[in-house]
């Protein structure tokens, strides 16, 4: 019989704030290596010059502690739960929600989150069902991983969603991902990493299409089939010239990550969700012998 | 591709000398403006107490530190982080920003639309592109928060910036009806149908 793997509650707490302060400050080394990249293969000198740019900030960011972007985001927790692990989650989901705050009165930040309908802000970065915080379950033994993703609105409001018909086939698919990139335009803060999602319900589709878009750069799409839509869209979202910023050029995805889900047999649902290149990302993973902070 | 350095505020020939392409650096004073605090402005009739007249506005929301009003420091505010935000929701406030208040600059990023164009073209106006999600870099370009204004809108108050070598920006839009957005635009249209062909896909 194995141990369990007990949760403190203040602990959580703590991760959570620091979590949401170091994703705003210290962008994930893959983020960095996909600008090294970025910047080795473009063709266009104002291209080059906006990603010199942008390098430049990740350096000032760390070396001043401060925050890479002023969008402070909507604050989302993603929790990995493996086995053997023993928590209170309604606990949890309150210790979630007070790191959050005190990250943004503490430290301080820009509270970004505001009611739908009175536009209210109240100064916490949090609010009805904010943060957004998802649950999974993995197999792996007594581990609790907390992934905190701020995720910024100019990418953010790049969404898209359609449920296109079995008849629209996987060229309605790509179809649709060339013309979310082109919609999106600058506005979304390229290079991205756009994100998307196929199949499921429209909720678990666009669901995806965000595990997709913040998932970290290098990683591939589990299904083959998946993985060979990721090197042909990101080729062709990188050949139609927005950019970086849409300024113009080669650099206008880091790349294009795919996730999938089975779906009904009268449906092709297909959604779109980018992250900008601030592409920042912060985990906590505890275990037995503690707590790791990573990306 | 010319550089230029601005002492705000401008006058109407100084602004109308920058081309879309040529790099721009901004002196003095900066004042930062967002979706709401326009949409009380122009859409529920409030008014500003400051100026606005011939100076540039950024398209921003800070992140801020709450201080002691002191005779330094009348805000009550200092700078954590300012950046700035996606100028496209904007759009339609290009023109009553110019008309009304007599603004002559706006900064942001990703770009604006025809109408501003036009705007930016019979007012003598123009639009300058900072790079987006830069904002560490941008706030050592901000020497103070000298003051604030409509802060129940807080953090999209009017606030006012004291700047010292902002930039470089690019002009992104001129006053001569310029606009390095339409061109990309108009340059990634034309490319839409080979890109889908090659995946063996009709435009």
């Amino acid at each position: 019989m194995t141990d369990t793997l007990h949760i403190a509650m203040d602990a959580v707490e703590e991760a959570a704030k620091l979590l949401y302060i170091r994703a705003l400050k210290v962008l994930p080394d893959d983020i960095k290596q996909g600008f090294a990249r970025l910047d080795s293969t473009e063709s266009d000198g104002l291209a080059r010059s906006v990603l010199a740019t942008m390098i430049e900030n990740i350096a000032v960011a760390e070396r001043t502690d401060n925050l890479l972007c002023q969008d402070t985001g909507i604050p989302i927790y993603n929790i990995s739960i493996g086995r053997n692990v023993s928590f209170d989650g309604w606990e949890l989901k309150q210790a979630i929600r007070r790191g959050a705050e005190r990250a943004t009165r503490e430290h301080p930040l820009r509270s970004s989150v505001v009611h739908p309908l009175t536009r209210v802000n109240e100064h916490t970065s949090c609010g009805l069902h904010v943060p957004v915080i998802n649950l999974d379950f993995t197999e792996e033994d007594r581990v609790l991983r907390i992934e905190m993703v701020p995720k910024g609105s100019g990418s953010e409001n790049g969404s898209f969603l359609q449920m296109l018909i079995p008849a629209d086939g996987i060229a309605g698919i790509k179809r649709f991902v060339v013309d979310a990139a082109i919609r999106a335009g600058g506005k979304v803060c390229p290079p991205t990493i756009l994100g998307v999602g196929l199949g499921g319900t429209s909720d678990l589709c666009m669901h995806l299409a965000k595990v997709a878009a913040t998932r970290a750069l290098g990683s591939r799409c589990a299904d083959p089939e998946g993985a060979k839509l990721e090197e042909e869209l990101g080729e062709a979202v990188n050949s139609l010239g927005i950019g970086p910023q849409g300024l113009g050029g080669d650099s206008t995805a880091f790349a294009v990550h795919v996730e999938l889900a089975a779906t009904h047999i009268t449906m092709n649902p297909v959604a779109v969700n980018v992250q900008c290149h601030s592409a920042r990302r912060a985990s906590a993973t505890f275990t037995t012998s503690g707590v790791e902070i990573g990306f | 591709m010319a550089h230029h350095v601005l002492h705000m505020p401008a006058g109407e020939e100084q602004v109308r000398a920058l081309r879309v392409g040529d790099t721009v650096t901004l002196e003095d004073t900066l004042f930062g403006i967002r979706d709401a605090t326009q949409i009380h402005m122009f859409d529920r009739g409030r008014r500003t107490r400051f100026d606005l007249n011939g100076h540039a506005v950024i398209h921003t929301a800070p992140n801020v530190r709450k201080v002691e009003r002191s005779g330094t420091n009348q805000a009550g505010y200092e700078a954590v982080c300012i950046g700035t935000t996606t100028s496209d929701r904007m759009e339609r406030f290009t023109r009553p920003l110019m008309e009304r208040e007599g603004v002559r600059l706006i900064i942001g990023k990703g770009g604006l639309r025809e109408e501003s164009a036009k705007a930016f073209a019979e007012l003598g106006g123009a639009y300058l592109a900072v790079i987006g999600g830069a904002a560490a870099l941008e706030t050592t370009w901000i020497t103070a928060i000298e003051d604030v204004d409509l802060d129940d809108l807080n953090p999209e108050s009017l606030w006012r910036f004291a700047i010292k070598g902002f930039g470089p920006l690019i002009v992104g839009m001129d006053a001569h009806g310029g606009s390095l957005y339409r061109d990309v635009q108009s340059k990634v249209s034309a490319r839409r149908a080979e890109v889908l062909a090659r995946m063996g896909v009709s435009a």
